[in-house]
């Protein structure tokens, strides 16, 4: 059975702009995916309606068990504590120390009132720290978040999301702002978390080596459809060039 | 070939035109906006009766009068500790008014921000009551109020308070969308509630804005009670207002003057604590 | 119970023990020892403690706030749902509107015009040091003088009038601009007034060629604040200096009719002219930029 299914699912913005049309695949336990594509084709949307940041207007996406457009808010808190979330600009609370925004990631697991203090236990903490010491984070524990360079911070932004013992965790461009090096660390960690941890992940990405590198699986979009799904052994140049180049295509049929 | 040379010369031709028009373009929105001004200073001068030369030639006056007669005298150093009190009395109230403005702004722009995903027709509804109270004068609270508090400390506090916490809902509407959006999109994603977002992301994110804003509000405050305070014959202002009327102009410079001090001590102490919380 | 053993995971080794930090409770501390959270921490109680200080002290001459709170309630219903005039007229509010509005635009252009050389003398890129600190200092005095005693002592030095109120204005107006075209002038390309230096301008040339176009935008916005900040400036010193305007008229209504219905009136007609400047400034604001 897939961890994560999207059957027919189309999204529409303010009854305008049209971000994904007619959408479905399935993603089994495991897995490494990587949706490709240029910007603007919807990638993001997909991403996010996986954890109803943003809500699908047609279709069902049935994760871990749960359909994801009818569940109430106690159920999207369920669905959103099994998957982690990793961002582009890290969006981590800058001003706290790395410790703390690592233990943001247990507060969908927590009442209320305890994460609205803070109050988190000796375990949950001891078990920051061995994450962080998993990532060469330990000695930055204490720093200010913004004190720690892209590379670290997108480090602390996957502790928050192993933090929360996700099934699945969702990258939206997680390499886009940082540099070679650094991003190469930071694959090398989702790659690794992936095969030793067993969880499954969805990334978005923007530079096609590093997609064909490092996942297992590649879904192509444009304009809001799945051109490509399959692995990356079988992605020929001129899929890629489908892939990217339909962006005039795209632009032929604005102006018509 | 030819083709493309033709491209490239019908390409470069229109470009000195272009960049001449923009100049004629920017020299006519400039005569306009002059000319603009002019009038508007014309009109505004006849309508207001105001003499050019006159108010040219009252500023030397102004200052040999203040001068001569805008000092401190003994009898007026005699009435410092008086003074003094009343100078206290208006801070007082002046931080009081703005951290409690800011309490119920803080609460109240939360329903306003994006970031607690309030439904938009909440959120419009604060937009709209923070316009109101930022919107009426502070001087129609004051003269509204004091049909029913009399020359009371309240009238002032209550008067300052509508308008600082409509100014103040506004700015932590804006800045908590400005400075918080990003972490809060991620503690949505990991599970957290609205009010765990919102003490866990948009506090500690934002906090220092907020406290920046509070200061700067304590500083415009003391000086809006003054004129309040004339109006409702409470505070520093009334005091002010005292002497001025008997003519005691060396105790009202006093009054200036320790007025003066105050402000510009907390401006100082502001702009030392904006340094380190930000 | 505990959910916290992720496969594979070893129990907490020694040497990441040594990077915690523990409380006298033998807790792990989270938080970062940062010197901006305590000076916010300790900013926050302090205000705090002023604030319960004040209500402490304060004298309410007994007031009873229970009946003057209803009272106050009662007085915004009838002001704002019963507006009327009776001592006043609609032609003569208007009348004094447009005197308060151009009491401000005098002010504003005043201060405008004091200010784009004030700036000079003190922003940062392009000012000798010396000269901005004074500067500086002095424009922090007057901005510390609240406008109405600008007014009032102009009031006594050159009469009654316009004339007071406009300088009282324009000394405010002039020490907010100041500081505003200052920070805009030192947010332009440092590159700029360097190239301009090396080819040998003068200063006024680098001033009109280099400085003016490129922090204009940003100074017509101030300016158009500052402008909505004058006109209810001009309407609180009209009403609390007697200078004229539609602040007078408040005052009026107010203070010495004792009509509610007509400060409504007046109120109405206030708020609707401030809320028309916003957006037309918000608009110029828009093209500008």
């Amino acid at each position: 059975m897939p961890i994560l299914e999207f059957k027919n699912v189309s999204k529409v913005y303010n009854n305008i702009t049209k971000a994904l049309t007619d959408i479905s695949f399935s993603v089994y336990e495991g897995e490494f995916v990587s949706i490709i594509g240029p910007s603007g084709s919807g990638k993001s949307t997909i991403l996010r309606c996986i954890n109803r940041l943003v809500d699908v207007t047609q279709g069902s996406i049935i994760f871990d068990g749960h359909d994801i457009n009818k569940a109430d808010k106690k159920e999207i808190r369920q669905v959103r504590k099994k998957a982690g979330m990793i961002f582009q600009h890290y969006n981590l609370v800058d001003r706290l120390s790395v410790i703390e925004n690592v233990l943001h990631g247990r507060l969908g697991y927590k009442s209320v009132m305890s994460g609205v203090i803070g109050h988190y236990t000796e375990e949950e903490k001891e078990k920051a720290f061995q994450i962080l010491a998993m990532l060469g984070l330990t000695e930055q524990a204490y720093k200010r978040c913004d004190e720690l360079s892209g590379g670290q911070k997108q480090r602390v932004g996957i502790a928050r999301s192993l933090m929360q013992e996700p099934r699945l965790i969702l990258c939206d461009e997680p390499i886009a702002s940082l540099d070679p090096s650094s991003s190469k660390i930071i694959m090398d960690h989702l790659s690794d978390i992936n095969e030793t941890m067993k969880i499954t992940c969805i990334a978005n990405l923007h530079q096609v080596d590093v997609a064909l590198k490092y996942a297992k699986r590649i879904i192509g979009i444009t304009a809001g459809q799945i051109v490509y799904d399959g692995p990356p052994e079988k992605l020929t140049r001129s899929k890629i060039y489908e892939i990217y180049q339909s962006d005039e295509g795209e632009l032929i049929t604005d102006v018509k | 070939m030819s083709s493309k040379q033709m491209d490239k010369t019908t390409e470069k031709a229109p470009r000195p035109n272009n960049q001449t028009s923009v100049f004629v373009q920017r020299k006519r929105t400039f005569t306009l906006a002059f000319l603009g001004v002019a009038a508007l200073f014309v009109v505004s001068a006849v309508v207001t009766n105001y003499e050019i030369i006159g108010g040219l030639e009252s500023i030397p006056k102004a200052v040999i009068w203040m001068a001569q007669h805008f000092v401190p005298n003994a009898k007026a150093w005699s009435r410092l500790p008086y003074i003094l009190s009343k100078l206290v009395e208006t801070a007082l109230v002046s931080v009081a008014v703005t951290v409690c403005a800011a309490i119920c702004a803080f609460f109240f722009s939360l329903l306003g921000t994006k970031t607690t995903r309030t439904a938009p027709w909440i959120a419009r509804i604060v937009r709209i009551i923070a316009a109101f109270f930022r919107n009426v004068p502070d001087v129609v609270w004051a003269i509204l109020l004091l049909f029913s508090f009399g020359q009371n400390i309240l009238t002032g506090f209550f008067a300052l308070f509508f308008s600082t916490f409509g100014m103040l809902t506004r700015t932590f509407i804006e800045t908590i969308d400005e400075v918080s959006a990003s972490c809060v999109e991620a503690l949505y994603a990991t599970g957290a509630t609205s009010l765990q977002t919102v003490f866990n992301g948009v506090i500690p994110s934002s906090l220092p804005e907020i406290v920046s804003w509070v200061l700067y509000m304590i500083e415009t405050n003391i000086r809006s009670s003054t004129l309040i305070g004339i109006l409702t014959a409470t505070g520093i202002g009334y005091l002010f207002d005292l002497y001025y009327k008997r003519m005691d102009y060396s105790s009202a410079s006093l009054v200036v003057i320790s007025i003066v001090i105050l402000v510009i001590a907390i401006e100082i102490l502001s702009n030392k604590i904006r340094k380190v919380i930000m | 119970m505990s959910e916290l053993d992720i496969a594979g995971q070893p129990p907490v080794s020694l040497d990441i023990v040594k990077y915690m930090r523990k409380t006298r409770g033998g807790k792990i501390k989270t938080a970062t020892k940062s010197k901006s959270n305590r000076a916010i921490k300790i900013t926050l109680f302090v205000l705090l403690a002023l604030t319960i200080y004040g209500f402490l002290t304060f004298d309410y001459k007994n007031v009873d706030i229970a009946k003057a709170m209803a009272g106050t309630w009662n007085n915004v219903k009838v002001l704002f749902g019963q507006p009327k005039l009776t001592y006043g007229t609609w032609g003569g509010s208007l009348k004094a509107l447009f005197v308060t509005f151009s009491l401000g635009a005098l002010a504003t252009i005043f201060g405008a015009i004091i200010a784009f050389f004030g700036s000079l003398l003190c922003a940062k890129n392009i000012a000798n040091p010396y000269v901005a600190n004074i500067t500086k200092s002095f424009v922090a005095f007057i901005r510390a003088v609240p406008t109405i005693l600008w007014v009032l002592i102009f009031t006594v030095a050159a009469g009654l009038g316009s004339v007071a109120a406009v300088i009282g204005l324009t000394f405010h107006s002039a020490g907010y601009l100041i500081k505003a075209y200052a920070e805009s002038i030192e947010e332009m390309d440092e590159g700029t007034i360097e190239a301009l230096k090396a080819s040998g301008a003068s200063f006024w040339q680098i001033v009109f060629q280099a400085i003016l176009p490129s922090s204009i935008s940003r100074m017509t916005a101030w300016t158009f604040l500052r402008f909505e900040i004058n006109f209810t400036n001009a309407l609180a010193v009209g009403a609390a200096a007697g200078v004229g305007g539609i602040g007078f008229d408040l005052y009026m209504a107010g203070n010495h009719y004792f009509d509610l219905r007509e400060l409504g009136y007046i109120t109405y007609i206030v708020v609707a002219a401030v809320i028309l400047l916003e957006m037309i400034a918000t608009k110029i604001k828009a093209t500008v930029r």
